[in-house]
């Protein structure tokens, strides 16, 4: 009996949040551009959005600016963490304290501060500004994952392989990278994430005439929605999908291998 | 630790991030509050922050808090539950399970709020199937609890997540040892449970209450241009009224309550060590 | 020995299709310190679990001072376990830790505040009420988890493994520490450990489990001297087990060469299983030993030297506290009170057993 009110409880939630995206998926095939009738199946949305430069375009730039503040950010937060090891604790909690501002603080405050910054040193808003935004709140979230890593790091086995006569850059990374590297990668991909989900930052930072996806989507929004949004929608949710399906699958082949 | 020889090399790798951070983060909040504290003549004031007390403007703040603070809620009733279920099951399927129900938070924020204009519309597709089996309308859309519904849609993964992961660090012997020492269910719950679970409820309260208290996307999409919450106004100072200062203004206002949210929930943390 | 507290009784449990216990019937007495003694795996952890209430048995019954309680929550059981890595709620200081069970039983504060000074005492832990668990070394928090259990004067203490996480010499600290408070208690104890020498130290009576089977129960001295198979005596202490024929009553032949032995009826020239403790080995001038061989490996172990020898086709392990050097030749003497002889194992299920060794 507990079973299953357990049961039903939990594919009540999971219709809750799939149901909004299935009708998504459902009107992108729709014919009508009414929401309220099934005109006929239709694959004209698809290839409408396809042809569309500015989805082109929008997608293009959130897609380079989010790989390119991906790198950007682990590298500098990497680098940092290793640094905090010989960093004074007074120094090293400081420059946590700073690091969480940008997590805790309301992303609208964070957008409008930086925006403020470009327009002080004038800036002109656009790719670089993004770009430099996104990089800023996605370094947290890179040393977020990598500091538990170098908390918990052993540091004798860096010894051990200067010891058997390793210089030290070659000891690093032998001993110390590869430890770090699980915590680096999920690092990585969040900051893409994050970077690839970011509205209001982007949206305060991008200056006008330049768009990516989620300030697109928020001006066609207020324009009145056009099917081909749901035909977007429906691409990003299985890519989403498919891309998670093969994160999870990679370290169990991994293991198998083994 | 003796990872670095030259005690320089530390502070020499440290240091292109504490100038990002210097530029980035600390000089950028340093303007808000410049701008917050001037008037357009550069003269110190609290002009801008006591505009928080004009009625629509106090309103909006209100409306905010409250609206934040349901959704909180209601996240919350439906997460910890979900949280327990999960966090009971056998480890091998629930991984993908718990991907599951935070899988919608990787699509993108505003189509996932796209969906419920859709849904919601006054001819969108829940009142179409309503008309269809005869069933009166309803008018949603463009009111506070569209709104509420939508933050709780789109911040519901934040608070499973952290939920879960708290409860699912308990280590079974300890629900064991309360039954052991003869506690009932509810008893082990109130006691062990609840309190173990604290911290994850605490994060899960931030990362969905601090959202819902700033946004400005939700509120336009689904309450319309009728409802106004803090961050609409916020919005509209910086990209139609251009008036900054105010803008900055009512930011302080907001980051303060931010900061009381934060020592609140850390009263209640370590409350819930104390109290168990 | 007392009466019979606690009885397993056909007691059947496996996991996914894997057979943990397989029909164990077991007695424990009033009073005894009882140690569930084996490898990891053996069913002795899942038997506790049994006990304490935290496991339900696919089949059989678990009686408690005569009465049947193998469906009742743990929570009306009239015992309380230590668990493996101690389980302290991280939440709750120490005095609320050990008052948790008497609050659930709304025994009035005066009482608890007494209970609460008395198991500190008890456990040597005076004024330690406000510290908080993670405060608190692994042996202090061990001893809490201790105190934690016995302030609800439980009948019987069901404790899991709980020295596994400690050093050496900690552990024999806790050795003490735990039968002293068996004495002062006057509960019974039930033990689980993998660890022989804990086993051996502690217990009135040690259970030796082996894939969900009891292999031999009994005192520590008749598990040491007489062990009933070959997986007990590899398991308890060090021992050469020699697969031998008995020619006939109280004459086996080991490699080779005869022995004078004490056991009857098993047959004669039938394969049999003998252990013999490397104490129990004299060395001797060749000619006057029973086997002849060579010393091929020596170690300095404090009280004694431990020999390997050669002889007979098979390195026996020797105990000794006179020294023979490598390359000596030295002749092998058991006295016949010293050779345990074994029935080899023929059924299935302790075929597995012996493979496992």
């Amino acid at each position: 009996m507990k079973k299953i009110i357990e049961r039903l409880y939990l594919i009540l939630i999971l219709i809750f949040m799939y149901a909004p995206i299935v009708t998504l998926i459902v009107l992108s095939f729709n014919s009508s551009k009414s929401r309220a009738r099934w005109g006929g199946f239709t694959l004209k949305w698809y290839t409408r959005l396809f042809s569309d430069t500015a989805v082109a375009s929008a997608l293009f730039n959130t897609l380079s600016i989010a790989i390119l503040a991906t790198i950007f950010s682990t590298i500098i937060g990497t680098i940092t963490c290793i640094a905090m090891v010989g960093l004074s604790p007074k120094l090293r909690s400081l420059i946590m304290g700073v690091t969480n501002i940008p997590m805790i603080n309301a992303d609208i405050v964070t957008g409008i501060s930086l925006m403020l910054l470009f327009r002080f040193l004038h800036i002109g808003s656009g790719f670089a500004t993004i770009l430099l935004a996104h990089i800023t709140f996605n370094i947290p979230f890179v040393m977020l994952s990598v500091m538990p890593r170098i908390k918990s790091m052993n540091f004798y086995v860096y010894e051990a392989a200067l010891d058997l006569g390793a210089t030290p850059v070659v000891a690093f990374v032998k001993t110390i990278l590869p430890d770090l590297v699980p915590g680096i990668v999920s690092g990585a991909l969040m900051a893409f994430t994050m970077s690839l989900d970011d509205f209001i930052i982007t949206y305060f930072t991008k200056g006008s005439g330049f768009e990516t996806l989620s300030t697109l989507i928020y001006n066609e929004v207020k324009r009145g929605i056009q099917p081909e949004i749901y035909a977007l929608s429906a691409i990003i949710f299985i890519v989403v999908l498919a891309l998670l399906l093969i994160i999870y699958r990679a370290p169990n082949t991994k293991t198998k291998e083994k | 630790m003796k990872l670095f020889k030259n005690n320089k090399t530390a502070p020499l790798l440290a240091s292109p991030y504490i100038a990002w951070a210097l530029i980035f983060i600390l000089v950028p909040l340093a303007m808000v509050i410049y701008y917050g504290v001037t008037n357009a003549s550069g003269s110190f004031t609290f002009d801008n922050i006591a505009m928080i007390t004009e009625p629509g403007y106090l309103k909006a703040l209100g409306r905010s808090v409250l609206l934040a603070f349901i959704s909180t809620l209601v996240c919350f009733i439906l997460a910890y539950p979900l949280g327990m279920i999960l966090s009971s099951m056998k480890l091998a399927r629930n991984t993908y399970l718990v991907t599951l129900f935070i899988l919608p938070m990787w699509m993108n924020f505003l189509l996932r709020t796209l969906t419920w204009m859709t849904l919601l519309e006054g001819k969108g597709v829940i009142n179409t199937v309503l008309e269809f089996m005869h069933l009166p309308p309803i008018h949603i859309i463009n009111t506070s609890g569209a709104i509420v519904l939508g933050m709780v849609y789109n911040f519901l993964p934040f608070m499973i997540l952290p939920i879960y992961n708290s409860l699912s660090r308990i280590d079974d012997n300890i629900i064991n040892a309360a039954r052991d020492l003869g506690a009932d269910s509810l008893q082990t719950f109130l006691r062990i449970t609840l309190p173990l679970s604290v911290p994850g409820i605490i994060s899960g309260i931030t990362m969905v209450f601090i959202p819902a208290l700033t946004t400005f996307a939700i509120s336009t999409m689904l309450g319309g241009s009728k409802i106004l919450l803090i961050g609409n106004i916020i919005e509209q100072q910086f990209t139609q009224v251009y008036d900054w200062h105010l803008g900055s203004g009512l930011s302080i206002v907001l980051m303060i309550f931010i900061l009381i949210n934060m020592i609140i929930e850390r009263l209640a943390d370590t409350e819930g060590g104390v109290l168990g | 020995m007392g009466k019979d507290l606690i009885t397993l009784e056909h007691i059947s449990k496996s996991y996914d299709g894997h057979v943990v216990l397989d029909d164990l019937n077991l007695s424990i007495y009033e009073n005894s310190f009882v140690t569930l003694l084996g490898p990891s795996g053996c069913g002795k952890t899942t038997t506790l679990r049994i006990i304490g209430g935290f496991e339900k048995p696919d089949q059989g019954k678990v009686i408690f001072d005569g009465k049947d309680i193998t469906d009742m929550a743990p929570n009306k059981r009239q015992l309380n376990t230590v668990f493996q890595k101690y389980a302290l709620f991280t939440h709750m200081n120490i005095a609320e830790n050990i008052a948790f069970g008497l609050k659930i039983k709304n025994k009035p504060d005066s009482y608890i505040k007494d209970k609460i000074k008395y198991a500190l005492k008890l456990v040597n832990l005076d004024g330690y009420e406000k510290r908080m668990p993670d405060s608190l070394s692994g042996g202090q928090q061990q001893r809490i988890a201790i105190a934690r259990a016995i302030v609800n004067e439980p009948k019987v203490l069901l404790l899991d493994e709980p020295l596994g996480a400690l050093d050496l010499k900690l552990r024999q600290d806790m050795q003490y520490e735990l039968k002293r408070l068996k004495e002062e208690l006057g509960i019974t104890f039930i033990y689980v450990t993998h660890d022989q020498e804990e086993a051996l130290t502690m217990s009135d009576h040690i259970v030796v489990m082996n894939q969900g089977y009891i292999q031999q129960e009994g005192s520590p001295e008749k598990i040491y001297n007489e062990p009933e198979n070959a997986f007990v005596a590899d398991f308890i202490g060090d021992s050469n087990i020699i697969r031998s024929t008995m020619i006939r009553d109280e004459l086996v032949e080991i490699l080779g060469a005869r022995f004078a032995c004490v056991d009857k009826g098993f047959g004669e020239n039938k394969p049999v299983d003998v252990v013999i403790r490397p104490e129990d080995i004299v060395l001797v001038p060749p000619e006057e030993g029973t086997l002849e061989g060579v010393v091929t490996g020596l170690t300095f172990k404090g009280v004694h030297y431990e020999m390997d020898v050669e002889a007979g086709g098979f390195e026996w392990l020797v105990h000794s506290t006179r020294l023979s050097e490598v390359g000596t030749r030295v002749g092998i003497k058991v006295d016949p009170f010293d050779i345990q002889i074994m029935n080899v194992p023929l059924s299935e299920d302790e075929e597995a057993i012996s493979e496992t060794v």
